[in-house]
């Protein structure tokens, strides 16, 4: 019924690190068995502070053993800080791709993962009922989970939210306070990105162009290239590309992915780019 | 070479090839149009007439004409439930259960959201039903409906609905009921009972998937859900599904036929399954009354493992079973069969339901007892609850 990847499917038959890691420096166990998930993550560092073995136990679908044992994998060789960066869409991304409504498998791989850290950094054990207070009381999802994952990735609607944690998956009575606290966030973020303050036209340009020098040029002549500032119209920027980047296959890219993303860091979301 | 175990029977049957047989020139020679002035159609009619019969005499109606052909299962329970309610006016009280089939249960909900008082029955823990509940929902002074499944699907227990009918008639109502599981698989008869509206589905007893059929008692009014033509006597509009339709009769005879020694087969089996799985895997229940099932169906939850796990390993080695997890449901809930039988939340996403046919053979039953107890094992060694 479900299109599993090949990946999945592998990980699901012939799963990595599954087990209990003896001793372990770091232990989270995260659902139940009134869930119908659950996963407990510990992990061992060596002498030089990297994860030197991984394992787990999990309960649940093949999505949810697939997501585990990736997991474990990918943990294996990092330090605590760059284990710490994992995201569930690493996981997703790492397994080719999971449906819709099992997004929520890799979701507890990353909280296994949190709690895990947690447990090597204070010694305790990681309870998340301890974080805010239960909305859906069908999945024991707390108001403050919600707010995160809606904020970290960015959802937009209720069905996001339950394909990512399962809030409001059962009765659907948490539904209307899943959206507030939504809309709250979307209110929030918003006005975030609004307290920039506004630039005059001479103060916007002035910027980009100190923007330019500092942040970009640099990076382009490292490999022989450089651009110049042609004009600003408006939020509109126009560079001409001169030396190694005017021959460079790869220059769109750079014209997107360094020139655009440092000047919409550091001046305005609105800034687009054009390369004359 | 992979060997397919097919369990799932109460998912959907293979088509008889007696039945496949008899559709056939259906498709290739007489393929015109039953209500048809000319013979090359109007001929056919007798064909669908005759099917008629068959599948009357499988439940002991007493005139054929109480048979109105359907495309399936969930169009005969919702004609069934939403034509009985509309055409007795004066908005009635709905009774149904818990346990029902979501064919039953849409159309009671959407009666609910259009202001329809609904009463849905509880079960006990091994899922049978309180006849004192009935008898308090039915004697509300208000004009009833009430839909009350024969077998259920997932467990396979049976519902008393001689005496549950009886209990709804007493109060003056009308009484569906969802036999799609119990049909062709033990004795089902309406003549003298107190039910006025039965379904059955035509790919639960070896007919293909597509058809299926309404009892109407005789006086029983029901709006149509089809409307417009005059198939069915003005019932159910339509052109005639002929070769399904003569498909169905087929089945429903061969049914009546080899029902005795079919029902004996697969209990023997299912015995034998179900005696096997409890002795060599520790953990695991049946799930609903074991002396009052049907003989094919056994579910049975397996702690500590979960079921959509569970059956991806048996599909790997050619064993076809389904589950009450919720992972394998699409939704996030498991079964609601099991949870209003409260079925412990640590066994209800681990369970799996066998449900056999007169093809299995023990050679199938031979293939789970090997496979599964292996699965379970090695899912248990996977998982975070068990120590050992």
């Amino acid at each position: 019924m479900w299109e599993y990847t090949d990946k999945v499917t592998d990980h699901f038959k012939n799963p990595r690190n599954v087990g209990a890691v003896e001793n372990p420096d770091g232990e989270g166990t995260v659902g139940s068995l009134a869930c119908g998930d659950a996963l407990r993550l510990t992990f061992k560092l060596d002498e030089n502070q990297k994860i030197a073995e991984a394992k787990f136990q999990t309960f649940g679908c093949a999505s949810a053993i697939a997501s585990s044992s990736a997991l474990t994998v990918m943990l294996i060789g990092k330090t605590i800080e760059e284990a710490e960066r994992l995201t569930n869409n690493d996981i997703i991304e790492y397994l080719g791709d999971l449906p819709k409504q099992k997004v929520h498998c890799s979701v507890m791989g990353r909280e296994a993962l949190e709690a895990a850290i947690y447990n090597y950094r204070t010694g305790k054990v990681f309870d998340k009922k301890l974080e805010g207070e239960v909305v859906c009381h069908c999945f024991g999802a707390t108001d403050k989970e919600i707010e995160r994952i809606a904020r970290e990735r960015k959802l937009t609607t209720a069905e996001e939210i339950t394909n990512a944690c399962k809030a409001g998956g059962g009765c659907g009575q948490c539904i209307p306070e899943i959206e507030a606290i939504i809309n709250r966030v979307i209110g929030e973020e918003q006005a975030k990105s609004e307290a920039r303050p506004k630039l005059t036209q001479l103060q916007k340009i002035k910027l980009i162009e100190e923007t330019i020098d500092r942040q970009v040029r640099p990076i382009l002549r490292r490999d022989g290239g450089d651009l110049e500032l042609h004009d600003v119209d408006g939020d509109r920027v126009s560079v001409k590309f001169v030396g190694a980047c005017v021959s460079c296959p790869v220059s769109s890219v750079t014209l997107k992915d360094v020139v655009e993303n440092q000047l919409r860091e550091a001046v305005s979301d609105a800034i687009v780019v054009e390369a004359i | 070479m992979k060997t397919s175990v097919y369990v799932d029977n109460n998912a959907t049957t293979a088509v008889a090839p007696e039945v496949v047989e008899c559709m056939l020139p259906f498709f290739t020679e007489q393929w015109g149009n039953p209500s048809s002035m000319h013979t090359f159609g109007g001929g056919v009619k007798k064909h669908i007439d005759a099917a008629r019969e068959q599948v009357a005499a499988l439940i002991g109606a007493e005139h054929p004409n109480e048979i109105v052909f359907t495309s399936c299962g969930s169009e005969s329970d919702n004609m069934a439930i939403r034509g009985a309610v509309d055409a007795m006016g004066g908005h009635p009280h709905v009774i149904t259960t818990r346990v029902e089939h979501a064919a039953v249960l849409g159309p009671c909900h959407y009666l609910e959201d259009n202001g329809y008082r609904l009463s849905t029955l509880e079960v006990d823990g091994q899922g049978n039903l309180d006849l004192a509940q009935v008898r308090e929902f039915s004697r509300t002074g208000k004009k009833t409906v009430a839909s009350i499944m024969w077998a259920n699907n997932e467990t396979g227990v049976l519902f008393p609905v001689q005496e549950v009918g009886a209990l709804i008639k007493e109060g003056g109502g009308i009484f569906h009921t969802d036999a799609v599981q119990i049909a062709g698989k033990l004795p089902v008869c309406v003549k003298g009972a107190p039910i006025d509206l039965l379904s059955i589905s035509g790919h639960k007893l070896h007919a293909p998937k597509g058809i299926g059929a309404l009892y109407i008692r005789r006086g029983t009014k029901v709006t149509p859900h089809i409307m417009g033509g005059h198939q069915e006597r003005g019932r159910r509009a339509g052109t005639e599904n002929v070769p399904y339709i003569v498909g169905l009769g087929k089945a429903c005879e061969l049914a009546m036929q080899r029902m005795q020694a079919d029902s004996v087969h697969e209990r023997r089996l299912r015995d034998r399954l179900e005696a096997g799985i409890l002795a060599t895997c520790k953990g695991a229940r049946v799930n609903g009354e074991v002396s009052n099932r049907l003989p094919n169906t056994t579910n049975i939850s397996f702690e500590y493992v979960e079921g959509e796990a569970i059956l991806l390993m048996l599909d790997d080695v050619g064993i076809c079973a389904s589950t009450g997890s919720a992972c394998a449901s699409g939704s996030l809930e498991p079964s609601h069969v099991l949870r209003a039988m409260d079925v412990p939340r640590s066994m209800v996403h681990g369970s799996i339901r066998f449900s056999l046919s007169r093809y299995n053979t023990d050679a199938d039953i031979d293939s789970i007892l090997e496979q599964l107890p292996r699965i379970i094992n090695r899912l248990r060694e996977l998982s975070p609850f068990v120590q050992d």
